[in-house]
């Protein structure tokens, strides 16, 4: 008897005080509130773009959006073929990739299997830089020192033109793809390297055919991350591309991307609930449907090609 | 025959040393090369602007002639909707990573929230200015004003926030919290004295290099509408009588340093080509100043925590 009032008393001593325990839960709450405001932010950005987007869709057919070859959205008798907003995009990205992908791939191997730690501790944060600068600085940059620069080697290149504007990104995109792509080659045991060595490898050789090879799924995640980067990038093309929408695959002509047209209507004023100011919605759902199905694709090929060790 | 069969050998080796080496000089060239050409423009920058940035750069407005216009505005707006963006983003940011970290059940909720940061971080950042005109300015009226751009920002940098929060909290030992605990703290206690104060300078660092990328973006916020010529300032936030604060710079029509260079950029006039290279220059400044607070304060941090 005695035994279980004791008992009974000192669950009542050390139970945790009701208002102690109530204070935990609504904290709790109120920081999943917070972490769930992330996925409203998603969900707000479909709802915007799809809503706006929508009503753009009852004006303008979808089949004519898609493979319309003229973009004149802002003049009298307006048309609304996304293609040529679409091949300037592509274009300034290509050129962009074809500098960042070869001299970030080099660049992340140089630091993961040949440099010295003194080297890289050096290199890392000096190539981080690249990133680091406000894009409408890159925008200057292309517009003003390398476009010239490029005319003394072409003398008929335009002012504005997707060259200068996507080696300039490309410049810029470096790091995205060297400091992931060298992570996922330095996340490769050693043992792999040591075994290729004992065969008579010399360190290109490991490096190229066993490094590579083994953190192919890294490597391409950092290609997926450096290509969405350019499709959406903004000010480079928006000053050193042009405003002019443009159906070509030519790198030295000038060209809009989709990106640089949200820009160019922003910059006017545009009223409310116009078909002018839903256009840009549509534009930018399309753009958003691009960089989600690269992140598709980078997961599948993340799946398919990841080992592990 | 085994002599000339060595010989191959040898030979095969020398050209494949002489490959692997030469690949190591072509490694180093292209680093150096990509670090020396932004090094180049951003010299060739600054030696342009330097004739244009004089005292008088940073207290005029901006004018239609070039040589009297100033940034003014735009660095008193940048500062502002910095304020408004670190107000927003810190909070909300350090927030979600403690629950990620600390509360958050292996769930398929956690999975939803997690996959969803990570894919914000990859999202467009004009996109997040479309998402800004259309709920900011005009569903919740917030109109073109300082408050919806650094809110806009905010949203922009929140992945980063949670990110380098939950980093700093996961490099803290368990044994801290055991020892929390079997002094009867709650988990809440735990946290809030326990591992903020030690992770603090970590996710410090991790916000503060967020911010000098808000500092520099420009797209979401002319899509949003900021101005680009503004010859006045947003009211200023303290006031003489009581309560000594004033919220009405919150809703006052802005410009911001990327804003006012891109303007310079696009005129045709040759002369504002100087006042953009100056803008740009202290624009890079800025930026490179707060990253190297930031690489300060990481040093002197990791200097002081020995577990």
């Amino acid at each position: 008897m005695a035994q279980t009032t004791l008992k009974s008393r000192s669950r009542q001593i050390y139970k945790p005080k009701l208002a102690r325990q109530v204070k935990e839960k609504v904290i709790e709450f109120i920081l999943f509130l917070a972490a769930f405001s992330s996925v409203a932010t998603t969900v707000a950005i479909l709802y915007i773009l799809i809503k706006e987007s929508f009503l753009f869709f009852q004006e303008v057919p979808i089949v004519d959006f898609l493979t319309g070859t003229k973009w004149t959205p802002l003049f009298v008798n307006p048309q609304y073929g996304i293609l040529p907003l679409l091949s300037g995009t592509l274009m300034s990205a290509g050129v962009a990739l074809a500098v960042a992908i070869p001299m970030g791939t080099i660049a992340a191997i140089y630091l993961s299997e040949f440099a010295t730690k003194r080297v890289r501790e050096i290199a890392k944060p000096a190539l981080e830089l690249l990133a680091a600068i406000p894009t409408v600085v890159y925008g200057y940059f292309a517009l003003l020192y390398v476009t010239p620069f490029l005319q003394n080697f072409f003398p008929k290149l335009p002012g504005f033109n997707i060259l200068a504007a996507g080696l300039v990104m490309g410049l810029m995109i470096i790091p995205f793809i060297s400091s992931i792509s060298e992570d996922a080659m330095s996340a490769v045991p050693v043992g792999l390297r040591e075994g290729s060595y004992a065969m008579g490898a010399t360190k290109l050789q490991t490096a190229l055919k066993v490094v590579f090879s083994a953190a192919i799924s890294g490597i391409s995640s950092s290609y997926i991350l450096g290509t969405s980067r350019a499709v959406g990038e903004t000010m480079i093309v928006a000053i050193a591309a042009g405003l002019r929408p443009n159906l070509t695959w030519n790198p030295f002509d000038q060209a809009a991307t989709i990106t640089a047209f949200i820009v160019q209507v922003s910059l006017g004023d545009l009223p409310h609930g116009t078909i002018a100011y839903q256009t840009i919605f549509a534009a930018g759902l399309t753009l958003v449907l691009m960089t989600l199905l690269l992140n598709i694709i980078g997961h599948f090929l993340a799946k398919t090609y990841r080992e592990i060790y | 025959m085994p002599t000339t069969n060595l010989r191959k050998l040898r030979t095969n080796l020398n050209r494949r040393k002489l490959i692997n080496s030469g690949f190591a000089f072509l490694g180093a060239t292209i680093i150096a090369i990509a670090i020396i050409i932004l090094l180049g423009l951003t010299l060739k920058m600054a030696f342009q602007g330097a004739e244009r940035i004089t005292p008088e750069f940073f207290t005029s407005f901006p004018s239609r002639r070039a040589s009297r216009a100033g940034i003014l505005s735009a660095w008193v707006g940048t500062c502002l909707v910095m304020l408004v963006t670190a107000m927003a983003a810190i909070p909300l940011g350090v927030a979600s990573g403690i629950y990620l970290e600390e509360y958050a059940k292996k769930n398929w909720l956690a999975d939803l929230i997690e996959i969803n940061v990570t894919n914000l971080a990859g999202v467009p950042s004009i996109i997040y200015g479309l998402l800004a005109l259309g709920l900011f300015v005009y569903e919740l009226r917030l109109g073109q004003s300082i408050l919806s751009a650094g809110l806009t920002l905010a949203l922009l940098i929140l992945p980063v926030v949670i990110v380098t929060t939950r980093e700093s909290i996961r490099a803290i030992p368990n044994s801290l919290r055991e020892a929390s605990y079997a002094l009867g703290a709650s988990k809440w206690q735990t946290i809030w004295d326990h591992i903020l104060p030690y992770s603090f300078g970590s996710i410090l660092t991790g916000v503060i290099i967020g911010l000098s990328r808000a500092i520099g973006e420009t797209a979401p916020i002319i899509t949003i509408g900021a101005l680009t010529f503004i010859a006045f300032l947003p009211k200023s936030p303290f006031k003489s009588e009581f309560p000594f604060l004033s919220f009405e710079w919150l809703q006052a029509p802005f410009t911001v340093m990327p804003i006012q260079m891109f303007n310079w950029v696009s005129r045709p006039q040759a002369a504002f080509e100087i006042n953009a290279a100056a803008a740009g220059t202290v624009l890079i400044g800025m930026t490179l100043g707060i990253n190297a607070i930031a690489i300060f304060l990481r040093y002197q941090l990791r200097k002081d925590i020995k577990w």
